[in-house]
């Protein structure tokens, strides 16, 4: 790894050496090799210039709104956020795009999202973690690899899959159990949306578990812990940067998910904190009115404002999470 | 290795927010729409009104085996989404449950070059839904915008049960929803509280699986609801959304139901249009639950 700094970690990059057996046929001719390195290279560049593009054209269509005389005019930046005076005199705060005039309060829209992402978490969190520490700690060897196959497969079911259960039976069950006003509500998709991140969150978690040297174990089980101290108390707080990087993507996760919301939270615009009232997120405002509305108008470059702080919200979760995960393998003299 | 996790994931999200930014920004298979060289292209598509879909789909399904060779792809999305895809060249025929704006029209003279010719197709009576269960007699039009702009609260205002009004309807994009806006609450704001769904069926089994529900939609979907009688004010009597009660204008929410095209139609969008005003297009609506178009 120190040699070539340049080596990407993509598989392709370790192919052409693992296909050279023998020191004789190690003579493979050179330019097919160039040919595969730039090949990965081009890859990994256009990874990174995908990222790229897609903050630039969102961020293009989000700036408008504020750097555009007339725009501004029409929808100044405080009135996304400010609240209005409604018929009786009461402050409200209202997403009502067509009507005139429109009237685009964003507060409502990051209420839902928040919502929805808290309750996600709060019931992901503790199963997949806990889920977690037994595969990596307590589980036979037998039992761990099927577990962490089923859990991959619970993250490969399609949101939309989800979505729908979510819709027709989970919504029932949850109205019969806690009587909720609305039977599509913040709850309902919250539950559906922990169904999406409780698996991300358990792989990542896993992952900093095992990155927990085994000397750390044998030295707590040496000085007369048993297997339960030496994973709650040793392995679990060694491995807490890690976890936490985890909850964090999930809670990423859950901001970005679409198509789940969209079906089980009944997308009603309302600025409340009930989580048995019908929600709507950012995402599914954005789903549902990107392709009605007429390109270039206020609505338009608000609906772009969403997208751009989804964007920057998920960027910058990915990159602080990245950067607690390397922190804690360099603590731990696992980094690589 | 798991610096290969972390950079899927990343890709991964990356992905999805791309998916949650981007959804329905442009419009996939818009090929430079079907050259107008008639002869050479057999195929129509049609996009628009979801209302109209299911209808769209039996007169594809009926045109394409009286008219071998020919296909005729049709797709949803909301009025207002085949508008702007008409607008745009990514579709031959739009299909909307409500007319077009003045400057909507002006939108497609300015991209298209022609003039937005108008066809009524066929005839729509928009249902009120509530659970089977509601005993609500029938609802005057006032009290339907009430009820939808989040003034009365609650069924027993109206004569029913105690329970909170749980409003249901469509997105901003669907053309039943701009009907109902303009038609019943006078332009004025549906309340924030709407749960807004996507497709009339939607509704439909949303209000048919809450008690306290009410909707509104196509007259088509009206399995596992009761649709309610409508009033057009106080004086009148209650009429309930059928055939004749729609044909006789007796109805108060009986609407049009549109093709549009981008100038007149060429080749077999021709055709298609032609053959849809005919007796054997007229018939398949009567199959699906709308009424043919009044003969003047």
């Amino acid at each position: 790894m120190d040699a070539e700094p340049t080596v990407h970690p993509l598989p392709l990059a370790v192919a052409p050496a693992t296909a050279r057996p023998r020191a004789s046929l190690a003579r493979r001719p050179r330019p097919l090799e160039r040919l595969a390195e730039g090949l990965v290279r081009v890859t990994a560049y256009g990874a990174v210039a995908a990222v790229g593009a897609v903050l630039f054209f969102v961020l293009r269509e989000a700036v408008p709104l504020f750097a555009d005389a007339a725009l501004a005019l029409e929808v100044p930046a405080g009135s996304l956020f400010s609240p209005t005076a409604a018929a009786d005199g009461a402050w409200q705060f209202v997403w009502q795009p067509v009507a005139e005039p429109p009237k685009l309060n964003l507060l409502p829209l990051l209420l839902g999202s928040l919502k929805v992402t808290l309750v996600a978490l709060l019931v992901a969190t503790p199963v997949a973690v806990m889920a977690a520490l037994w595969v990596s700690e307590f589980a036979p060897a037998r039992a761990r690899q099927p577990v962490k196959i089923v859990v991959e497969l619970l993250a490969g079911v399609p949101s939309v899959v989800v979505g729908v259960f979510a819709l027709s039976v989970l919504a029932s069950w949850v109205q019969r159990a806690a009587h909720t006003p609305h039977r599509l509500n913040a709850l309902v998709a919250g539950l559906a949306l922990s169904l999406a991140v409780a698996p991300l969150v358990f792989t990542v978690a896993e992952d900093a578990l095992r990155a927990v040297p085994d000397s750390y174990r044998a030295a707590g089980r040496a000085l007369g812990a048993d297997r339960r101290h030496v994973a709650l108390g040793i392995v679990l707080p060694a491995a807490s940067p890690g976890i936490l990087a985890g909850i964090a993507l999930g809670a990423a996760r859950a901001l970005g998910e679409t198509m789940i919301v969209l079906l089980a939270s009944g997308n009603a615009a309302i600025f409340d904190t009930d989580l048995g009232l019908s929600t709507r997120t950012v995402t599914a405002t954005i789903a549902q009115e990107l392709g009605e509305v007429t390109v270039g108008s206020a609505h338009w470059h608000v609906l772009f404002v969403l997208g751009a702080m989804l964007v920057v919200v998920s960027l910058g979760v990915n990159v602080a999470s990245d950067a607690a995960m390397r922190h804690m393998r360099r603590k731990l003299g696992t980094g690589s | 290795m798991n610096d290969h996790n972390a950079l899927s994931r990343r890709a991964a999200l990356v992905g999805l927010t791309l998916l949650a930014a981007c959804s329905r920004p442009s419009e996939p298979g818009a090929a430079p729409s079907a050259a107008p060289s008639a002869k050479v292209s057999r195929s129509v598509t049609i996009k628009g009104s979801d209302t109209m879909v299911i209808l769209g789909q039996r007169w594809a399904e009926a045109y394409g085996a009286s008219h071998p060779g020919a296909s005729v792809q049709i797709t949803g999305g909301g009025s207002g989404t085949g508008i702007a895809a008409l607008t745009n060249g990514a579709t031959d025929v739009c299909q909307s449950s409500r007319p077009m704006k003045p400057e909507e029209k002006a939108k497609v003279k300015a991209a298209r070059n022609a003039d937005a010719i108008e066809t009524p197709v066929a005839l729509d009576a928009l249902a009120v839904y509530v659970h089977a269960s509601n005993p609500i007699a029938s609802l005057t039009l006032a009290q339907l915008a009430k009820i939808y702009v989040g003034e009365t609260k609650k069924w027993s205002d109206l004569g029913g049960s105690d329970a909170p009004i749980i409003l249901y309807g469509r997105e901003n994009n669907s053309g039943t929803y701009g009907y109902f806006k303009e038609h019943v609450l006078a332009n004025k704001d549906f309340a924030s509280a709407v749960q807004t769904l996507a497709g009339t069926a939607a509704v439909a089994s949303a209000v048919g699986s809450d008690k306290a529900g009410i909707g509104y939609g196509g007259i088509a979907y009206l399995a596992g609801v009761r649709a309610v009688p409508v009033r057009k004010d106080d004086a009148s009597t209650p009429v309930a959304p059928s055939r004749e009660t729609a044909l006789d204008g007796s109805y108060p929410l009986a609407r049009s139901l549109f093709f549009y095209t981008a100038g007149a139609p060429t080749g077999e969008a021709a055709s298609f249009v032609a053959w849809v005003k005919g007796p054997e297009g007229q018939k398949v609506i009567d199959d699906v639950g709308y009424f043919p178009v009044p003969k003047r």
